[in-house]
């Protein structure tokens, strides 16, 4: 999969450098940032929340579902992020995101603490799921940038594919974006070859005009992925965070040639979510990002509803909760 | 084949139980009209429906005379008491709104999204608003300004309410639960390309114990509004619908002594800055010009942008308009249904063609239309200068004409410049421009960065060609109070 995006990146390098030059600029002051930030057109709360509820009422049934739940189940990065979490518990949920159940299709990637990432890397060699690893001082991200840029690169050096990061949203709120912004970059190198997703817990950011500042934000700043939340605050992923930031990676590819995922994590937990997630990425950024190249859901039970419906839609029946195993 | 492609959705058709004909509903009994019986048909298939009873002039006499009888007793009971009619006929409506829906959506060609979503839930709540009203009359303020002595809360009487084919039941809705709240009875005549859901009401009235001759439903073409219009017993007229018939009635009622409200066409300028919300924008206009097929009288039919947005808001409008999905309106996931009928489908190739040949650009998505039915895609003119017939004509159908400026008071400016004035949109992140343009606006509605939101407690109504009196909210009661 990492040779998939160096090739499509290959192909727009020439339009990247081009069309980037006039936005290469809006990082160069505190003032410049703020400026280019604050002159993104801004959401209508109202209208957001609107757009976002219709789309809710799209009506996903028979070959669509189906189709739509094994996509989803391939986008999933399953996630444990626990103090109580150890390498048995670890283990355990390796082997189920290689082999969810019957012919299920296997996960994009699982999601664990720094320290837990050598277990996962071990548990799933040869598998083709990714190993992702929170870092930055997850889940508030309120340590100090040397920290940070060190915690990536050891978790980079224990076999990481894939690094998400909290942005620091004291900085954000405050306004100074260009500390926000200059983290980002150093983690981003930090990650060398990993792929960096830029954690933007919405819930604190609060408002909608904040959610698609700090989405640019972190484009700009050389994010692969802007992901919502960390899950552990309330509101994570609603269905219009998503939405702003699915309009977001749209409107930068087009205007930088460069394409950016999206990870909605935090209270998807049943089938039904994850398919109206489906839903605004195809009648928002486009079906360009219904892979799980270019889309993640971050969750844990989601998995076993996926594939209780998967089953229901296969045989008419729903088998009870036991049949599925708790990892 | 897309990744990602929603299989057929279809709302089921066997919770509405249709019969082959339908008569009169007078006096509380169905009854069958002395003209011949026409056919209604659904516009998204040409199939036949049913068949429905025309009202002569000497039907519609039969009417007038049964809610004469029926008003003495609706009008003397007390107003808590007619209150208990009105909410109970609301909670039927709510408990019945997916059979209603369906009709609607078969009758009309509306996208079963918009008429469970939308029409159904505002019926409802125009039912409830007006029955909290009933017993309150005396406080809503008119009393005062009455000479007569007393408190401004006497019914008119017999109220005729001719209605249109766009929202059958809202609209019926609008008419009927005012009119009841303030004790008059009513006749009311549905358009003859969506009778069905009138006469479902009807049923409605009748599982409500409503007294017999409280409502009458008679159905016909415009020979039977007209015979409700001109009927001597009417005490009170309401019509929505043409500017064109709108001049008959008014002319047909003058001198009469019968009160009048007319609810007319419209040209409404959806008003877009160049620090407008630039996604919730476009839903906006697309929700203003799209939603209902474009028939709606206050649709944002002319889209103002400002210059300096021009470029990045009709590219973000036609990249928005290539996922609109049209097709079977009873899809659960259609957006865009049928045209009503043949006539007005012709109206609108006839003006859309216009305005290609007066110089016009035009532009629609990639969509396939059915092969039977009435449909047009939707359309986006541009280069449109405020003399084209389709800047200054009302098309009724899903076509935007789009017109640029440079200035808050050049808006204001082409805004005016309508004989209309039903309805507006401002689109704008600054609060203040959002309040002096609403102040300098000549329309009964101004929305801000919405378009097309209704609420019962807010009235609607026009300025100019657009008509006169006001529906909804206290003003609606003015309508059919003697004050």
């Amino acid at each position: 999969m990492p040779g998939l995006e160096v090739e499509t990146l290959v192909g727009d390098a020439v339009v990247v450098s081009t069309v980037t030059s006039s936005l290469a600029d809006v990082a160069s002051s505190d003032a410049a940032l703020r400026a280019f930030l604050h002159g993104l057109p801004g959401v209508d709360r109202v209208g957001a929340d609107q757009r976002a509820a219709v789309l809710g009422t799209r009506s996903i049934k028979t070959t669509a579902k189906a189709a739509a739940i094994d996509l989803a189940i391939s986008m999933v990065d399953l996630t444990t992020l626990e103090g109580a979490d150890t390498a048995g518990k670890v283990r355990a949920m390796c082997t189920k995101a290689a082999r969810p159940g019957g012919d299920a299709p296997r996960v994009a990637a699982v999601c664990v603490y720094p320290d837990l990432v050598e277990v996962a890397v071990e548990a799933l060699k040869g598998t083709g799921v990714r190993v992702a690893s929170v870092a930055t001082g997850f889940p508030s991200g309120r340590t100090s940038p040397e920290v940070k840029v060190s915690e990536t690169a050891l978790a980079v050096a224990a076999g990481a594919d894939e690094i998400d990061m909290v942005i620091d949203r004291g900085a954000f709120l405050s306004g100074r974006y260009m500390k926000v912004f200059e983290e980002i970059v150093a983690v981003k190198a930090a990650c060398g070859e990993a792929h960096l997703k830029v954690i933007l817990e919405t819930g604190e950011l609060a408002t909608y005009d904040n959610v698609r500042r700090a989405s640019w934000l972190a484009m700009l700043a050389g994010a692969d992925f802007i992901k919502t939340s960390t899950g552990k605050v309330s509101p994570a992923a609603t269905p219009s965070v998503t939405m702003i930031m699915l309009t977001a990676v749209r409107d930068f590819r087009a205007a930088t040639g460069r394409q950016v995922g999206v990870k909605p994590a935090g209270g998807i937990r049943t089938s039904k979510d994850a398919i109206k997630n489906l839903v605004l990425v195809n009648e928002t950024a486009g079906e360009d990002w219904l892979t799980p190249e270019w889309f993640r859901l971050g969750a844990s039970s989601l998995l076993n509803d996926l594939l209780m419906q998967r089953q229901k839609l296969a045989t008419g029946r729903y088998a009870g909760p036991d049949y599925f195993t708790l990892d | 084949m897309a990744i990602f492609e929603y299989a057929p959705a279809p709302e089921s058709r066997d919770v509405v139980d249709l019969q082959p004909s339908y008569g009169l509903f007078i006096d509380g009994e169905f009854v069958d009209g002395s003209g011949p019986a026409f056919k209604t048909i659904n516009p998204a298939t040409e199939e036949t429906l049913a068949e429905v009873a025309t009202a002569t002039a000497e039907d519609v006499d039969r009417a007038v005379r049964a809610a004469r009888k029926a008003f003495g007793g609706w009008s003397g009971l007390p107003g808590a008491e007619r209150a208990k009619y009105l909410f109970r006929i609301a909670r039927i409506i709510q408990e019945r709104s997916r059979e209603l829906a369906v009709l609607e959506s078969l009758d009309n060609g509306k996208p079963i999204r918009e008429a469970r979503d939308v029409d159904l839930p505002l019926v409802a709540a125009h039912f409830f608003y007006y029955a909290g009203w009933a017993d309150k009359l005396a406080y809503a303020g008119f009393g005062r300004r009455t000479t007569g002595g007393h408190s401004g809360d006497r019914p008119l009487g017999v109220a005729g309410q001719v209605i249109p084919w766009n929202f059958p039941l809202m609209m019926l809705a609008w008419k009927i639960a005012p009119a009841l709240a303030c004790g008059n009875t009513v006749v009311l005549k549905p358009a003859e390309t969506t009778p069905l859901t009138a006469l479902l009401f009807a049923d409605i009235c009748r599982q409500a114990d409503l007294p017999p001759g409280v409502v009458n439903i008679v159905t016909g073409a415009g020979e039977t509004g007209a015979a409700v219009v001109a009927h001597p017993d009417v005490n009170k007229v309401a019509f929505t619908g043409s500017t064109e018939v709108g001049r008959l009635i008014a002319r047909a009622v003058a001198g009469t002594g019968k009160k009048l409200t007319l609810e007319l066409g419209g040209k409404a300028a959806n008003i877009v800055f160049d620090d407008a919300a630039i996604d919730q924008a476009v839903e906006g206009i697309v929700n203003g010009i799209f939603f209902n097929q474009g028939h709606v009288c206050c649709a944002g039919s002319r889209l103002l942008v400002q210059e300096s947005v021009q470029e990045e808001l009709l590219d973000a409008l036609k990249r928005r308009l290539g996922t609109l999905r049209l097709g079977d309106p009873l899809d659960k996931n259609t957006d865009i249904g049928a045209i009503n009928s043949a006539a007005q489908l012709a109206k609108i190739r006839e003006l859309s063609d216009l305005g290609e040949s007066e110089g016009a650009q035009r532009w629609s998505p990639a969509c396939e239309l059915p092969s039977k039915g009435f449909w047009f895609p939707p359309t986006v003119f541009t280069q449109v200068a405020q003399s084209h017939r389709i800047a200054t004509e009302e098309i009724f159908g899903p076509v935007l004409s789009v017109l640029t400026f440079r200035t808050p008071a050049e808006a204001v400016e082409k805004a005016n410049n309508t004989p209309y004035g039903l309805s507006a949109g401002i689109w704008t992140e600054k609060g203040s421009r959002i309040l002096w343009m609403a102040d300098k606006l000549r329309a009964g509605v101004v929305w801000a960065n919405t378009f097309n939101k209704f609420d019962p407690a807010s009235p609607f109504g026009g300025y100019k060609e657009s008509g006169y009196g006001r529906e909804g909210g206290l003003l609606g009661l003015e309508a059919y109070l003697d004050v």
